[in-house]
């Protein structure tokens, strides 16, 4: 229909790729880079010379940079992400499962936080400098400034030790039935909930504000629009290209950035996978994780991208 | 009043409105201030009362009131407002809610900013009419393809299924009458329709909506500064100054026979006397072919243009919006560096770019623009900003520099006073008149003028235009004076450039510019500015040769 919308959208996919592969190689030259040799630390410090050089031959550490780099590129590519040091397991194998973990967990807290965050936008702007509005500022700057361990702590200490509601340790395994999965997640999908609310109720509030001041929204008002629906129909769709800008980030945040909340509730996710790997100096793992991370994170902003872009009349019509 | 018949209850009955809204003045405590004062007017059905006035004069404020609507903080704290037998201001928000887009409707001045951008035209003008439930979503887009029919819009059956920038500003404006006229209110309130509007855009849409308002029989008021456009489409005119009252009676006689001193002076506002010079041997700026484009090449928007300026001379360029006016001053200051031609100065060719001319070719071409109070920095106050150009191009300081903004400042009939005030301080006329003395401190030879009294109202731009006026004759200065007002260019012009499209289309003395036989485009222009003249806009319509460009 419209060749210069999808000229941009190709665009940004295309920078996406560029940005991805520039990141695979810092990922690849920051783990060269740190001290340590992989042959040494899976033999040991019995090692024998001999030894060691044959399994650096066989290894391929003895290749250049480069090759090496193309090689690691080469298996990601085809979805072998290479060996685990620590424990000898496929990393691809293991990270499937943890990483779904993962996506389930900021499925559900996304599927709550999203619509409750921009709800409560809206309801902010509607009343506006009144005390229903500065009550959902103050809360939710609240439930942000507390460090996430602290807020996961309170909700297991009420929860899961007072009132025994639901379980303080999210043991989730292959094969658990949905209803008992929902319940394991309950407390970490909350606390993150609570972590990630405030940045998006705020943006959601800000950027529609700063329309409330078009003159459209004044001739919504002469139509007799109810405040809420003058709000809702005409300010919000004019403001959502800066607020699925924070939704994505916010949603990279859910993915990336869950560490904390995964380790206090001992939840099986890419966050303890990473942190137990980074401790064991484990290269290869923190590797993988680390450009699955980045190719998240990229791939968030590019949908962020696209949406503000459809969202566009000017460009979804052209003239 | 003027028709003695008995009055059935009128439509609209305003009493002693008054209207108030809470100032923050910087650094001093806020205080309530007054914007109407007791103004009581009546609207029978089926009438239109022009309200007139100029900025500040509170028209907007007492026709939003008709809605129960204050802008920003604007309360109505005082009389009644009597819509179809009730007070309306006793009926509280829900009443408020229940009245607007149903009995009274609103078309704004920039319905190019009213309409939604994220919404089809279809969707926002039958709205209204869905909320309060008056029609079904069928029988509410049959009426509005009927109207865009009525409106002229192109294309009716289609129009309304695309998106607000897809469609020009003047068929927005018809657009946006269509979503009033849609809900088939009693009262629509026009609050100053066409004033964004191209002057030959103006006059289709101003036909479009009194034709409309004569069909439905809706009642309006017809809110505007310019006295010959309200003078077209009202039954009755009420002068209006600082939120009183000044007079009120029928269009023929506020316009033929005003009571009112003030009244007298806005009727005869645009007639300033000045006597065309003959170029002289020489001119000191001459465009030659120049060409000029933007996006790299790709849109042209001066094609072939060559204009002469003479010593202490005023070339005005008319033309509409987009036909290259202002991108003449850009080319000739520099700041679009043509693609070919040449600007000369002088006798020898000014460099291109701005940034590889010298000192003394900046000094010698200085602008004013539309926006006066967007031009000026303001956090510096009067005298540094006129003194500036002084301590830049000549080096003078001190007390020096002090002396000459206070001779400047006394050039523009602004007295030492001001010198300590921020640009914030100053009302629109004075802010014009601080960067008309700007572009004077530097002694150039050319002044460009983009639009300088456009913003302006009436009476105000008429002070600016005599003080220009006064200045050449002191200063032998020159101006370059872009407009789309024929008014304006009458009263300052020596010579006189028509654009269209890029392209001079009509270049010589006013004299002869403005002598029959016309060009078509020449034509469209001339006949398009309102006239003080009841019937004028009829006559105006039958007697085209062309259809404007905005259509």
């Amino acid at each position: 229909m419209s060749s210069p919308i999808l000229k941009l959208i190709a665009q940004r996919i295309a920078l996406g790729i560029l940005l991805l592969l520039a990141i695979s190689v810092l990922i690849f030259a920051g783990t060269q880079i740190l001290p340590g040799d992989v042959a040494q630390a899976i033999l040991g410090q019995s090692a024998t010379p001999e030894s060691l050089a044959n399994l650096r031959e066989q290894l391929g550490l003895n290749d250049p940079a480069y090759i090496r780099y193309f090689h690691w590129l080469g298996g990601v590519l085809t979805g072998d992400l290479g060996t685990a040091m620590s424990s000898g397991q496929d990393i691809a194998t293991s990270i499937k499962s943890r990483l779904w973990n993962t996506l389930f967990l900021a499925f559900w807290a996304a599927i709550v936080a999203i619509p409750l965050a921009i709800t409560l936008g809206l309801i902010a702007v509607r009343y506006r400098n009144g005390w229903v509005d500065k009550l959902i500022s103050g809360l939710a700057l609240a439930s942000t400034s507390f460090p996430e361990f602290f807020i996961g702590y309170v909700l297991v200490y009420f929860f899961a030790v007072k009132w025994q509601i639901f379980p303080g340790i999210s043991t989730v395994y292959e094969g658990m039935p949905f209803g008992e999965r929902m319940q394991a997640i309950a407390l970490p999908a909350t606390a993150l909930t609570l972590v990630v609310l405030a940045h998006m109720m705020r943006m959601t509030r800000a950027a529609i504000l700063n329309v409330m001041q078009s003159a459209y929204v004044e001739t919504a008002e002469l139509k007799g629009l109810s405040a809420f629906n003058v709000i809702r129909k005409h300010a919000f769709p004019n403001a959502i290209a800066p607020i699925i800008n924070v939704v994505m980030l916010n949603l990279a945040y859910l993915i990336v950035g869950v560490v904390v909340v995964e380790v206090i509730f001992v939840y099986p996710g890419m966050g303890q996978y990473l942190v137990d790997h980074v401790t064991k100096r484990d290269v290869p793992v923190v590797q993988a994780v680390g450009l699955i991370f980045a190719a998240v994170y990229i791939s968030l902003n590019i949908i962020a991208d696209i949406a503000a872009i459809v969202a566009n009349p000017r460009l979804r019509h052209p003239k | 009043m003027t028709d003695g018949k008995a009055k059935s209850t009128p439509l609209l009955d305003i009493r002693n409105l008054r209207i108030e809204a809470t100032v923050y003045p910087p650094g001093e405590a806020p205080k309530t201030i007054t914007l109407v004062h007791d103004v009581s007017l009546t609207l029978e059905k089926g009438k239109v009362l022009g309200l007139i006035g100029e900025s500040g004069a509170g028209k907007s404020t007492i026709g939003l009131s008709s809605m129960g609507y204050g802008r920003g903080g604007v309360r109505i704290t005082g009389g009644e407002v009597i819509l179809n037998g009730r007070d309306i201001l006793k009926g509280g928000k829900e009443g408020f809610r229940k009245l607007r887009g149903r009995e009274v409707c609103y078309v704004a001045q920039s319905a190019a900013a009213a309409f939604n951008p994220a919404h089809r035209l279809m969707d926002q003008v039958v709205e209204a009419t869905l909320l309060h439930g008056t029609a079904t979503r069928a029988e509410a887009e049959k009426r509005a393809v009927a109207l865009f029919k009525k409106l002229s819009l192109p294309n009716p059956e289609t129009i309304g299924e695309r998106f607000p920038h897809q469609v020009s500003g003047g068929q927005l404006q018809r657009v946006m009458t269509a979503m009033a006229l849609c809900s088939e209110p009693d009262l629509i309130v026009f609050d100053e329709p066409t004033t964004a509007l191209d002057v030959t855009t103006q006059i289709d849409v101003l036909s479009a909506i009194k034709d409309a308002i004569r069909d439905t029989h809706v009642a309006a008021l017809y809110i505007t500064h310019d006295l010959a456009v309200v003078a077209q489409v009202s039954d009755e005119i009420m002068v209006l100054r600082h939120g009183r009252l000044v007079e009120w009676g029928g269009t023929r006689q506020i316009i033929k026979e005003p009571r009112q001193e003030y009244t007298n002076a806005l009727v005869s506002v645009h007639e300033i006397e000045h006597a065309e010079q003959n170029p002289g041997a020489t001119p000191f700026l001459s465009v030659k072919n120049v060409t000029a484009a933007y996006g790299g090449g790709h849109v042209k928007v001066l094609k072939n243009v060559s204009v002469d300026i003479y010593p202490g001379q005023t070339l005005a360029v008319v033309g509409e919006s987009g036909s290259g006016k202002s991108t003449l001053a850009r080319a000739i200051t520099g700041l679009l560096p043509p693609e070919q031609g040449t600007v000369t100065f002088d006798g020898r060719p000014l460099a291109n770019r701005l940034a590889d001319r010298p000192k003394e070719d900046l000094r010698q071409l200085q602008m004013i623009y539309q926006m006066a109070d967007v031009a000026m920095n303001p956090r510096q106050t009067v005298g540094t900003i006129i003194g500036r150009p002084l301590e830049f191009y000549f080096g003078i300081r001190g007390r020096e520099r002090d002396r000459r903004v206070a001779e400047l400042l006394d050039e523009i009939e602004m007295g030492k006073g001001f010198v300590d005030r921020y640009p914030a301080e100053l009302s629109g006329g004075q802010k014009q008149r601080v960067c008309i003395a700007r572009s004077l401190a530097a002694k150039p030879k050319l002044i460009i003028c983009d639009e300088v009294t456009s913003a302006l109202d009436p009476l105000v731009a008429n002070g600016i235009l005599k003080l220009l006026l006064n200045l050449q004759q002191h200063e032998k200065v020159a101006y370059l004076f872009i407009t789309h007002d024929l008014a304006t260019v009458k009263s300052i012009a020596d010579s006189i450039a028509v654009m269209y499209r890029g392209e001079v289309v009509r270049y010589g003395s006013k004299s002869k510019v403005l002598t029959p036989p016309f060009d078509a485009y020449t034509d469209l222009l001339l006949s398009s500015v309102p006239e003080m003249e009841i019937g004028w806009l009829e006559k105006a319509i039958k007697g085209r040769r062309m259809a404007s460009a905005g259509n």
